[in-house]
C-alpha cells in the first residue's frame, strides 16, 4: 500500500519540484528559483483561464445541486411512472465514456446553433454534475427518517415550508459533498471542454493541454503547483463536512409514535 | 384535495428541472448522434441528409478495426492490472482502524482530485529520455542507455492504471468495509487456512465491489484520449482519438457519430454483463 501511494505522489512532486527550477527545458536542473511563480500572475491568459474555470465550476455545480436535489427529493416523494427510466438518462453523463459525451454536445450545439462558449460548457459541466448531487442526496434521503417531514406536515407546515426548513437542511451534507465533487470534475475536466468551448474561451485545464502538447515551460509547472494546493484545501474541507455529517441526525425519540 | 394528490403534485414540480434538463441535454443529443450516425457527409462542410450505412461499414477497414483493437488490448491490459494492484489495497484499507481508514481515504482523494494533466505531464518527466527513471536506471548501472519509454504503448498502460486505480480501489472498499468479519473468523476457526477462508468467504462476498471497479476502469480506457496523446505521441490511437481527429480535424461527424455509437454498444454490453453477475444495477463506491 505505502508503495502504491507513493507511486501516486511522485509524478505530483516531480512536477512540483521543477516549477522551481531556473532553466527553462525543464529537463535539467540547474537551480532553485520563484521566477516562475511571479512570471504566472503577470500572464494575463493564464489570469483569465483561471477566472473562466471558477465561474464554469460554480455555476455548473450551482446548477447541478438545484436540478439533482429537487430531483432526487422529488423522486422520493412520490412514485412517479417513469421515474427510474428519467433517472437512468439523469445518470447515463457519469456512465458514458466521456468522449462520447464532448461528440453529442459538439453536434448538437451546433445543431441548435448555440454559440460554443461559457453557455455551451456550463450546460455540459451541469450535465455530468447532476448525477453526482442526485446520487448522493438519493443514499442520504433513503437513510433518512421520513417522519421529521411529516411531523412538520402534521403541524400545519405546507409541502414547501417542510422542505425548506425539515429535509433540505438534513441533505444539506450531501448536497455540499456532491458540489465538491462535481467541482472537482469540473476543474479537471479537458475532454468534454475540448469539445464544447468557443476559440476565445479558455478555461485552466484546456490551457495545460495545448501546453503539454506544445512545449512546457516551468509556468505550467508553477500553475500545477498551485492547483495542487487548492485541491488539498478542497480535500480537507470535505473530510471534514464528511466528519460532521455522522452526528448531526438528532435521536428520533423526540416524535411519539402512534402506538403510545 | 387529499394529501397523497399534493404530495404527487410537489414530486412532479420538483423532478421537472431535472426531466427537462436530461431529455434536451443528454436524450436530445443521444438522439442526435444516433440519427446522425445515418446520414452522409456534406460535400465541403456539415451533413446531407441523405440516409447511409457507410459510416458504420467504414468501421470495418484494416485501420479503424486496429485502433478497437489495439483500445480493447489496452483497456483489457489497464483493467486487469488496476484489479491486481487495486482490489488488496481497497481490501486491506478495509480491515485498517477506522483512523488510519480515514488517513488513507485521504491520502487517495488528494492525487484523484488533482489535475489529471498535472498527474500525466509528472509521468511524463518520468519516462521521457533522461528522465527521471532513465537516470535512476543508468545510476543503478542497469541499464546503459535511455530506455525512451515516453510516447509508448507501455507508458500509455501506466498512465491509465494510474489514472484509474482509485477507481477499482473505492469499490473494493466500498464492498469490503461491508463485509462482515466474523464470517472470516468462523472460517478460521472452523480449520480454515487464511487463504482458502479468502477464497470461499471474503473473495465471493467483495466480488460485487471487484466487479464494479472493473466497469468503472474498463469503460473509461476506450475514451480517455489525452492520456494516449501525452504519453503516447501519436503512436499510439484508442478509440477515443479516432473519435476526437474524425470530430476536429477531418470533420468527418457522420463517422464520429457512428464510432460514438459502437463505443457506446460496447459500453452497454459491458454494463449489461456486469448487471447479470452482480445481480445489481448499483456500481458500488461510484460516488
Amino acid at each position: 500500500m505505502g508503495a502504491i501511494l507513493t507511486l501516486m505522489y511522485l509524478p505530483i512532486v516531480l512536477v512540483i519540484i521543477y516549477s522551481f527550477n531556473e532553466s527553462k527545458t525543464s529537463s535539467v536542473w540547474t537551480g532553485a528559483t520563484w521566477d516562475w511563480y511571479i512570471q504566472l500572475f503577470k500572464d494575463g491568459s493564464m489570469i483569465s483561464a483561471l477566472k473562466n474555470s471558477v465561474v464554469l465550476a460554480l455555476a455548473s455545480s450551482v446548477s447541478a445541486a438545484f436540478i439533482g436535489t429537487l430531483g432526487a427529493v422529488g423522486m422520493s416523494k412520490a412514485k412517479l411512472r417513469g421515474a427510474s427510466a428519467m433517472e437512468y438518462i439523469s445518470t447515463l453523463p457519469i456512465m458514458l465514456p466521456e468522449i462520447i459525451l464532448g461528440m453529442v454536445f459538439l453536434a448538437f450545439f451546433s445543431l441548435i446553433r448555440l454559440p460554443f462558449g461559457m453557455l455551451t460548457l456550463i450546460i455540459s459541466h451541469t450535465s455530468f454534475s447532476i448525477p453526482y448531487v442526485l446520487l448522493l442526496v438519493k443514499a442520504r434521503l433513503s437513510g433518512m427518517d421520513k417522519s421529521y417531514e411529516e411531523a412538520a406536515r402534521d403541524l400545519g407546515a405546507s409541502e414547501l415550508q417542510a422542505f425548506l426548513t425539515v429535509t433540505l437542511p438534513l441533505v444539506a451534507p450531501a448536497i455540499v459533498s456532491g458540489m465538491l465533487l462535481a467541482i472537482a470534475m469540473s476543474f479537471d475536466d479537458v475532454i468534454i471542454s475540448v469539445f464544447v468551448t468557443g476559440v476565445n474561451t479558455n478555461t485552466l485545464p484546456i490551457k495545460i493541454y495545448t501546453q503539454i502538447k506544445t512545449g512546457v515551460t516551468p509556468k505550467t509547472n508553477a500553475l500545477c503547483a498551485l492547483l495542487f494546493l487548492a485541491t488539498v484545501f478542497l480535500a480537507i474541507l470535505s473530510s471534514w463536512l464528511g466528519k460532521s455529517k455522522k452526528s448531526e441526525m438528532p435521536p428520533i425519540e423526540i416524535i411519539p409514535s402512534q402506538s403510545h | 384535495m387529499n394529501a397523497s394528490f399534493v404530495r404527487k403534485r410537489s414530486a412532479i414540480a420538483a423532478v421537472l428541472p431535472m426531466y427537462i434538463f436530461s431529455i434536451a441535454f443528454v436524450l436530445g443529443p443521444l438522439i442526435y448522434m444516433l440519427v446522425l450516425s445515418f446520414l452522409t457527409r456534406g460535400q465541403q462542410w456539415g451533413v446531407s441528409a441523405i440516409f447511409t450505412l457507410k459510416n458504420y461499414t467504414d468501421i470495418f477497414e484494416p485501420v479503424y478495426l486496429a485502433t478497437f483493437a489495439q483500445s480493447l488490448k489496452l483497456a483489457l491490459i489497464s483493467t486487469a492490472l488496476v484489479a491486481l494492484a487495486g482490489y488488496p489495497f481497497g481490501y486491506f484499507m478495509a480491515r485498517l482502524s477506522p483512523r488510519w481508514r480515514s488517513r488513507c481515504m485521504m491520502l487517495l482523494i488528494i492525487p484523484f482530485w488533482t489535475s489529471s494533466l498535472m498527474r500525466l505531464y509528472g509521468w511524463m518527466i518520468i519516462f521521457r529520455a533522461n528522465g527521471t527513471l532513465d537516470s535512476l536506471l543508468i545510476s543503478l548501472g542497469l541499464i546503459e542507455s535511455p530506455l525512451k519509454l515516453l510516447y509508448s504503448f507501455p507508458a500509455v498502460s501506466v498512465g491509465m492504471v494510474y489514472s484509474l486505480l482509485p477507481f477499482m480501489i473505492y469499490s473494493v472498499f466500498a464492498s469490503a468495509e461491508k463485509l462482515d468479519w466474523s464470517l472470516v473468523e468462523a472460517a478460521r476457526d472452523l480449520g480454515a487456512s487464511p487463504f482458502s477462508a479468502f477464497a470461499t468467504v471474503s473473495l465471493p462476498l467483495t466480488m460485487p465491489g471487484l466487479y464494479s471497479g472493473v466497469v468503472l476502469t474498463f469503460i473509461p480506457t476506450m475514451g480517455l484520449y489525452f492520456i494516449a496523446d501525452i504519453l503516447g505521441g501519436n503512436k499510439i490511437a484508442l478509440v477515443g482519438n479516432l473519435i476526437q481527429e474524425q470530430l476536429l480535424r477531418v470533420r468527418n461527424w457522420p463517422f464520429a457519430a457512428a464510432l460514438s455509437v459502437v463505443l457506446m454498444l460496447l459500453t452497454s454490453l459491458f454494463l449489461l454483463a456486469y448487471r447479470r453477475l452482480s445481480h445489481s444495477g448499483e456500481l458500488e463506491g461510484l460516488v
